[in-house]
């Protein structure tokens, strides 16, 4: 059978996300806890949770999650590492046995910050240096995989339901201000864990739910850019995109929101002239990177979080507010289950971004 | 001599229990197939005349008539067909170049019948086009690879001039002159009505049509005839014409007697002189000579018009695609070697070439691992039958097409294949005022239109089946194609898996 990226899995998911605008920091029980409530929406193939504000003793220094499949790969890839960065600390990450998670890989961590000679040389910024060595990693040691590679975030994610892959990385340990979470519905089975989401570059962190029909026509274009899909999740692709538009484009959420979800002509017509010249300016430019067909993804970065439907609505979701606190999941009940008197619960429309940032 | 005695390949069939001698097949019968024998009283036709139009087929109010293929046969022989036996006739009784017209009729692999759509079943919904929108808009020109912005942080809008179209079909190039003014104004009136472009090819603009500027690229060719600053000034966009997929490597030749009035006027040569566009530019013999040719239209425009580079698709398409959108062109537009013609020799026309399929799979395929496929948009054509190859096309690589057969089928073309003739009975491809006029405009346009309407919407059905509901979202998504019988060499080129893989 065919390794996930040799082959495309369509899925079907749950999603959850929690964050504090004060920036309190909460445990991960709490994510645990909500996601486990979409249980049947997930199938016990694939769950991860990506936790912001959870490494503040190390907040400058890229934190690099890694599975390996062999000691071969792990070797190579430190001796990589160490070529290209000053590795400051590195540990296996803390896990428990649990029944519902088997076959795990290695699964190491390592804070790291880019050798400044040879960030100097590259000429690149540090930011797209780490990139660079990330998807290298990626697609060229065989065995090595680089899932998680933000500074003062984390992604933990394999196969199983989320719930399980929670306790199994030991999420109730960590504190963080935001935290999303991923159960996933593949249509095949999966047995990699690099395939489960959600799926991370730098601290943008994505969990989705759907199957997108522009894919390849996405997939082919931002490929340009040297960007290198090895998953063919729509999950891996988005995450390129948005890598695109916000930190290299430099354009805003809102604005990147309204390529990937871009309102139909017929609106922007309607809307007036210095709004509609933007919004058709951004739909032809970018044309390529509108994503077509149902999703629902929630986009956690440095310090705050965006939820954000396709442009039909073809995936539940819902937000709720109370206080400072705010929730969004793909059912109701997954946020009831963590405050069951919001002030305010609402679906947004289809193609309409909630950005929410720290205070 | 005797041994020239070609048999007509077509035979004219007439019910003579249902011919009422009206002898409306006479009168509309530019090759002077049918008469009246007055010692018979009946009508009688010459086979060897009819180039199986169905001109008198159509017409006639009793449907007498129609034609067949002939069942004459020389003896069977794969090798040595009728065709090669009867062609080789013709050459040594006449010492000349065998001409034809419209596309390459050979049975060459045509790769769009051997690619499959995908349709959305289970994991995600299909859209209802009658119920949902559905987007068939697309621009075509250079994207800027930055955005810029002004000192207050609002975006600058630093597109380059743009073409934009409502459904991704455009009339591809055929001069007046090849084309009669009425189909040359069927073509502009629907290209506006439709919100598309149609292209004059090298012929020049007629005065009359210069109002329908806007939807109009004029095309600037080896022989240069036409061209002049009000002629680039009133179009949307210019094309400069490297090649036709009909007849890669050859340029043109009207003859004289086609050369008569507003034709001459237009083409800005004098009355009865032949129109000959040489094989090359002779100012471009290499890709740092286009760039000139092009920023020298671009000069002659300001700056306000996207400009075309079309090639006919050949062996090193990819990399000649590649130059062209390194040398400040805004879109790419490639012929396929079944592209149609008003006149080609046939060795060339059924034997140079490849097809559009494999070549815009390559020309998307490199501009991309080149990382320049936004400096240009792709135009194919050559030939683009229905909406299915449309889909096809885009999913394959290409942001728009080009059609022109399929232009003159809906006036009435019936792909009789006579063009250079110049006897067109159905008004198309002919300047003789008694048959130009057999083609109404009102009606032209309306037919045109038609087609293209009906192709929007299956082209949207197709999409809403996909779950696509913006045509942007098609464009190079190749993992919506499926090949069928097609070898791992073939599926290869053209970027896409075969069917149940």
């Amino acid at each position: 059978m065919l390794r996930e990226g040799d082959v495309r899995i369509p899925s079907g998911c749950a999603i959850a996300g929690i964050f504090s605008k004060a920036g309190e920091r909460m445990s991960g029980a709490g994510i645990i806890k909500s996601i486990a409530t979409m249980h049947d929406r997930s199938n016990g193939l694939g769950g991860g949770f990506a936790g912001y504000g959870i490494y503040p003793e190390y907040k400058d220094l890229y934190a690099f999650h890694i599975f390996y499949e062999t000691q071969d790969a792990r070797d190579n890839c430190e001796s990589f590492l160490e070529r290209y960065f000053d590795i400051v600390n590195l540990s296996k990450i803390p896990t428990t046995r649990t029944s519902g998670i088997t076959n795990e890989p290695l699964i190491w961590r390592y804070f790291v910050y880019p050798l400044p000679t040879r960030l100097a040389d590259s000429q690149m910024d540090e930011k797209e240096y780490t990139v660079h060595s990330v998807i290298r990693i990626n697609t060229r040691i065989e065995g090595a995989y680089v899932f998680s590679s933000g500074k003062n975030m984390g992604v933990f994610k394999g196969v199983g339901f989320p719930e399980d892959v929670g306790r199994f990385y030991r999420l109730d340990e960590y504190k963080g201000y935001c935290w999303t979470a991923h159960g996933r519905y593949p249509t095949n089975t999966p047995g990699w864990w690099g395939g489960a989401h959600p799926f991370a570059m730098l601290d943008y962190s994505i969990v989705h739910n759907g199957e997108i029909s522009s894919y390849d026509a996405n997939r082919r274009y931002i490929e340009m850019f040297g960007y290198k899909c090895k998953l063919l999740t729509d999950t891996e692709v988005i995450t390129y995109i948005i890598d695109y538009l916000h930190r290299r484009q430099g354009l805003s959420l809102e604005e990147a929101a309204s390529v990937m979800a871009a309102p139909f002509w017929s609106t922007i017509e309607r809307k007036p002239p210095e709004e509609r010249e933007k919004l058709r300016y951004l739909r032809n430019v970018f044309a390529s990177l509108l994503i077509n067909g149902p999703f629902s993804i929630l986009l956690g970065f440095e310090g705050g979080m965006m939820a954000l439907n396709d442009r039909l609505k073809l995936r539940s979701m819902v937000v709720a507010e109370k206080g400072d606190m705010v929730y969004v999941a793909s059912e109701e009940c997954a946020i009831r289950t963590l405050e069951p008197a919001p002030e305010r619960i609402w679906a947004p429309k289809g193609g309409e971004p909630v950005i929410i940032t720290l205070n | 001599m005797s041994i020239d005695f070609l048999y007509p390949e077509y035979e004219v069939i007439r019910n003579l229990d249902r011919c009422i001698l009206c002898r409306a097949c006479e009168r509309q019968c530019a090759n002077d197939v049918h008469h009246l024998d007055t010692d018979i009283d009946r009508m009688v036709s010459d086979d060897a005349k009819c180039v199986n139009c169905h001109r008198c087929v159509s017409l006639c109010p009793t449907r007498a008539l129609k034609i067949v293929k002939t069942d004459h046969t020389f003896k069977t022989n794969s090798n040595w067909t009728g065709e090669s036996i009867t062609e080789i006739y013709r050459q040594a009784a006449t010492g000349g170049v065998l001409l034809a017209s419209m596309g390459n009729p050979k049975d060459f692999p045509v790769y769009f019948d051997k690619v499959l759509l995908n349709a959305s079943q289970v994991t995600n919904p299909s859209i209802d086009p009658l119920r949902e929108p559905m987007e068939t808009k697309v621009f075509l020109g250079k994207k800027p690879q930055k955005i810029e912005r002004d000192r207050a942080g609002k975006l600058i809008n630093n597109l380059e001039p743009n073409l934009e179209l409502s459904v991704p079909v455009m009339f591809s190039a055929m001069s007046y002159g090849s084309i009669s003014y009425n189909a040359h104004e069927s073509l502009a009136r629907a290209a506006e009505e439709l919100g598309v472009y149609y292209n004059t090819g090298e012929g020049g603009l007629h005065n009359d049509f210069y109002k329908y500027g806007k939807n109009t690229i004029v095309q600037v060719a080896s022989g240069r005839f036409g061209v002049h600053k009000d002629y680039l000034q009133a179009a949307a966009a210019v094309e400069i014409k490297m090649g036709q997929g009909a007849k890669p490597g050859i340029g043109g030749h009207l003859p004289g007697t086609k050369i008569v009035g507003d034709i001459s006027r237009t083409r800005m040569i004098p009355e009865g002189t032949d129109a000959i566009s040489p094989s090359p530019h002779h100012d471009i013999y290499s890709i740092e000579d286009l760039r000139q040719l092009v920023y020298s239209l671009k000069e002659a425009t300001a700056y306000t018009k996207p400009v075309i580079v079309k090639i006919a698709a050949v062996h090193n398409v990819a990399a000649i695609a590649s130059g062209i959108a390194r040398s400040g062109a805004d879109i790419i537009s490639i012929d396929g070697f079944r592209g149609g013609t008003g006149s080609a020799p046939t060795r060339i026309r059924d034997n140079v070439g490849i097809p559009i399929e494999l070549a815009l799979a390559s020309v998307d395929q490199r501009l991309r691992e080149e990382g320049i496929r936004g400096n240009v948009s792709i135009v194919v054509g050559g030939s683009i039958r229905n909406s299915a190859d449309i889909v096809k096309a885009i999913g394959l690589g290409a942001d728009a097409v080009y059609i022109a057969t399929a232009a003159l089928l809906a006036l009435g073309c019936h792909l009789c294949r006579t063009c250079h003739y110049g006897k067109c009975n159905w008004g198309i491809a002919t300047q003789q005022p008694e048959l130009v006029k057999r083609l109404n405009p009102d009606m032209g346009f309306q037919r045109l239109v038609n087609m293209v309407r009906a192709w929007q919407h299956e082209i949207k059905e197709m999409m809403g089946g996909m779950g696509i509901n913006s045509i942007e979202a098609l464009k190079g998504n190749r993992l919506m194609l499926r090949g069928v019988g097609l070898n791992e060499k073939e599926l290869e080129i053209l970027g896409i898996k075969h069917a149940g893989e």
